[in-house]
């Protein structure tokens, strides 16, 4: 951690003022040819006015994990002197803009080459900006982001998140519109003319600029002062080794089973994430024989709850669960914490349904059940199985 | 990837009286597939791994695109992918091949036996860590292990210069009087993943630049029935071992040649064909180091000469042949010199780097010799930072004061503790 500042003051002092720095936060490889897009376009655009410019990927992102969250860049500069200062580099340590397309990213990002989960406004200077791909509005948006250290611009491009893939790019014009707020937010180096221009030769396709229009017009803006934001997300923190105190051999400690590695957690990759009903759980084990993290944890019940910090939201649970809407997977923006929900269901069933029902959308009691067994007589056996059995019609 | 300009149909060597000079955003590694299209290379092979793979990916695609026409050949490993270039060459045909760290080190019976062979294959060597730990970053050493085997070895700083040398390459390597395989370093994710600007040339002036590749009286051919590498022995070996040493020796005039007709019909390549220098001319100390790392030390040498500080950079652009002659002649113009190897070279004199040791060999004869200190840094590929420009800068200021003794010469760099 400590490197990391010391490189940022370093760099501070650095920041030229012949160029400008934008990255692009994606999830990897659903997002990359979308990430690499952006970021090739800027340069191009740049081009047309003779200004000069470098695009690049963070190599410690690759290979690429679906879904954990990865970075492009794209520096733009006068000339290729002021450029000198940007290359050679994996990641610049201060950027001018952070582009974000999709929007639970700003809840932080942890790539796998990162040392715990870092607000998604780090590396962006007093004044910058973060432009967000969001259906939400920017108050929404800023709810999940980590409140903010020095005051930025943060501009919401409407649209959801784009899933432009690895192979086959799905043009729904996000790049487009991101260009166009780009154009509207440091006019000084994309202009939207060049950005039109670009997008005429790249497509025969006349909604093309005009989607770059509207990314210009449609862009909500909103100052975010100091202090704004949520202090509810998890600081985590890794200090590395030096040379005297490693052991010799390239040996790292590892965990005892049934442990879990406090650095390990990889929420960050999640844009889902799964909630379980433990009423009509028939406790078949599945999602905790099939879940790729081992997520689940059995409870004193022998219910499975998720350990959130874990699960990367993949949905293979919920895929593999027998009973119907018994683990749904939910809007990540939903949430604003990575707490347990067994203890809540143990110890309050009627609020904790309540919760599932409005997180998930779909009845907690799909039978009546617990109706029925709140009328009949006392002793009758209320068999949650039955409720389950069922449910897959 | 995207053209800028118009988007001219080219299929290999025939040329097209109206193509014009385009310019592209590209990374190294998609410069050096546009060289392979230029050079009408007949066979490639490939075996992915990171960086290198990145021009298997760019050759593929201009393949793919219908722009290239290569003989692509995947092998099942790169001991074999080295071997299917070597024999292709021995039969006539252009060849390209590469691979990066500990891919590179796992062909290296093949890279050993095409120099010995006198094979002129060009091969880019996508610099990455040597494995273990399994690290992607960028150190010189796989590359630096071709040094004494006949193998010309130099390193790129950017996408441009990458093309240009690949050119440069097929030129040297095939020509009668070195006829040796060449090897680029391109520095792993800087250079090989880094899109950068790039002037991508004709093949008109391609073609007047490369020669068709002729092996002569060489080529393994029915009509011409010779026997390559029999059993020699003794007997034999020391005559054989001379000529690749001839030819090596020959490599400095024929680069220089070809640098110089690279410059006229390209405008491109600096004055010197073995060195590029930074701010020297009046410089008190110099660093020197190879690829990339000249990028964060040109911004530290602008901001030291804001303070008033005379000091430059020199790039070594060949490290085989070595330019000996070139480097005492610059060196000794100097009161220190500060040598960055991106490399290591473990109980080594001084505990130094490889290009640390040849800088001081070169300089062993000189009739004025500068203090030399050595730094170990940037390896794994860790970015030079400023204040490691800086803390260096200092050291090699000490040495040109006569601060540092002789047991205290050389320092790793930005290490933690
Ligand atoms: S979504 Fe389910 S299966 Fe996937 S990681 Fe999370 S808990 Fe495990
Ligand atoms: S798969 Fe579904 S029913 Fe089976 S234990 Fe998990 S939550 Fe319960």
């Amino acid at each position: 951690m400590k490197d990391l500042v010391e490189k940022k003051a370093a760099n501070e002092v650095e920041t030229e003022e012949g160029s400008i720095t934008i990255e692009i936060v994606y999830r990897g490889i659903f997002q990359k040819t979308l990430a690499q897009r952006i970021a090739r376009s800027i340069v191009l655009a740049a081009r047309k006015r003779g200004h000069t410019g470098t695009a690049f990927g963070r190599y410690g992102d690759s290979p690429e994990r679906n879904g954990v969250p990865a970075k492009y860049f794209a520096v733009v500069a006068i000339n290729e002197l002021e450029l000198e200062s940007s290359m050679a580099k994996y990641e610049p340590a201060v950027v001018d803009v952070s582009i974000v397309v999709d929007d639970t990213l700003v809840k932080g990002v942890e790539s796998w080459a990162w040392y715990g989960r870092q607000p998604i406004w780090k590396p962006v200077r007093s004044d910058g900006f973060v432009v967000v791909t969001s259906e939400k509005t920017p108050d929404e948006v800023l709810a999940q982001t980590d409140a903010a250290e020095r005051p930025y611009t943060l501009a919401v491009v409407p649209g959801l998140a784009s899933f432009a893939g690895l192979w086959v790019f799905k043009d729904d014009h996000t790049d487009y519109r991101v260009l166009g707020a780009l154009a509207r937010l440091v006019p000084d180096w994309v202009r939207l003319e060049d950005v039109q221009a670009l997008i005429r030769e790249q497509t025969k396709e006349g909604s093309a600029a005009d989607s770059a229009q509207h990314g210009f017009d449609a862009t909500v803006v909103r100052a975010v002062a100091p202090g704004e934001g949520t202090s509810g997300h998890e600081v985590l923190q890794f200090d590395k080794p030096g040379w005297t105190t490693m052991r010799p051999g390239i040996i790292v400690d590892a965990r005892k089973p049934g442990e879990r590695n406090p650095y390990y957690k990889k929420y960050g990759a999640r844009t889902l994430r799964p909630v379980v009903n433990f009423d009509t759980c028939i406790k078949c084990t599945m999602c905790w024989l099939d879940c790729p993290d081992e997520c689940f944890e059995v409870t004193a019940e022998g219910h499975y709850e998720v350990v959130y910090e874990a699960c990367i939201g993949c949905g293979i649970c919920a895929a593999v669960c027998p009973v119907k809407d018994c683990i749904v997977m939910v809007d990540e923006m939903k949430f604003t914490d990575n707490k347990d929900t067994w203890a809540l269901w143990k110890s309050d069933h009627d609020a904790y349904n309540r919760w599932f029902e409005e997180m998930a959308g779909v009845p907690a009691d799909p039978k009546g059940v617990a109706a029925r067994a709140a009328d009949a007589p006392v002793g009758t056996p209320t068999v949650s199985h039955d409720a389950a059995s069922g449910g897959d019609d | 990837m995207t053209t800028i300009t118009s988007d001219i149909p080219r299929h290999g060597a025939p040329e097209n009286a109206n193509e014009v000079e385009t310019e592209q955003l590209a990374t190294g590694c998609e410069a050096i597939a546009e060289a392979i299209r230029l050079a009408d290379v007949d066979v490639m092979a490939a075996y992915p791994i990171r960086p290198y793979d990145g021009v298997m990916q760019a050759a593929a695609k201009l393949i793919a695109n219908g722009k290239m026409d290569v003989e692509y050949i995947v092998a099942d490993g790169e001991h074999s992918q080295f071997e299917i270039v070597k024999h292709a060459c021995a039969v006539g045909s252009r060849v390209f091949v590469g691979s990066s760290g500990v891919g590179w080190f796992y062909a290296f019976e093949a890279i050993a036996v095409t120099a010995g062979l006198r094979l002129p294959v060009v091969a880019i060597c996508g610099n990455r860590a040597l494995d273990d730990p399994g690290a992607f970053g960028c150190e010189h050493n796989d590359a630096l292990a071709v040094r004494d085997l006949g193998w010309l070895l130099c390193w790129a700083e950017t996408a441009q210069e990458s093309l240009d040398f690949a050119l440069t390459a097929w030129k040297v390597g095939e020509d009668k009087r070195v006829s040796l395989p060449v090897a680029i370093g391109l520095d792993g994710a800087f250079l090989t993943h880094s899109q950068q600007i790039v002037m991508i040339p004709t093949q008109a002036a391609v073609n007047s630049f490369l020669p068709k590749f002729d092996l002569g009286d060489r080529l393994l051919h029915p009509d011409n029935p010779i026997t390559i590498a029999p059993q020699v022995d003794q007997d034999w070996l020391m005559e054989i071992r001379m000529q690749n040493d001839q030819a090596m020796r020959n490599a400095l005039g024929v680069i220089t040649e070809a640098h110089t007709e690279f410059k006229r019909l390209f405008g491109r390549g600096g004055d010197n064909p073995f060195l590029d220098e930074f701010m020297t001319d009046d410089a008190e100390i110099v660093f020197l180091g190879q690829g990339t790392l000249s990028l964060p030390m040109k911004v530290a040498i602008r901001r030291l000469r804001k303070q008033g500080h005379k000091v430059g950079l020199v790039r070594l652009k060949w490290f085989r042949p070595f330019p000996t002659a070139d480097i005492v002649r610059s060196l000794s113009r100097f009161k220190a010199v500060g040598v960055i190897d991106r490399d290591y070279s473990f109980g080594s004199p001084y505990y130094g780097g490889v290009l640390y040791n040849e800088i001081r060999s070169a300089l062993y004869s000189a009739p004025k010799r500068p203090v030399v200190v050595g730094f170990i840094a940037a390896l794994g590929g860790r970015e030079i930072e400023q204040p490691m420009a800086m803390e260096m800068f200092e050291k090699t200021m000490a040495a040109a004061s006569g601060e540092l003794t002789s047991g205290d010469v050389c320092h790793w760099i930005g290490v933690r503790k």
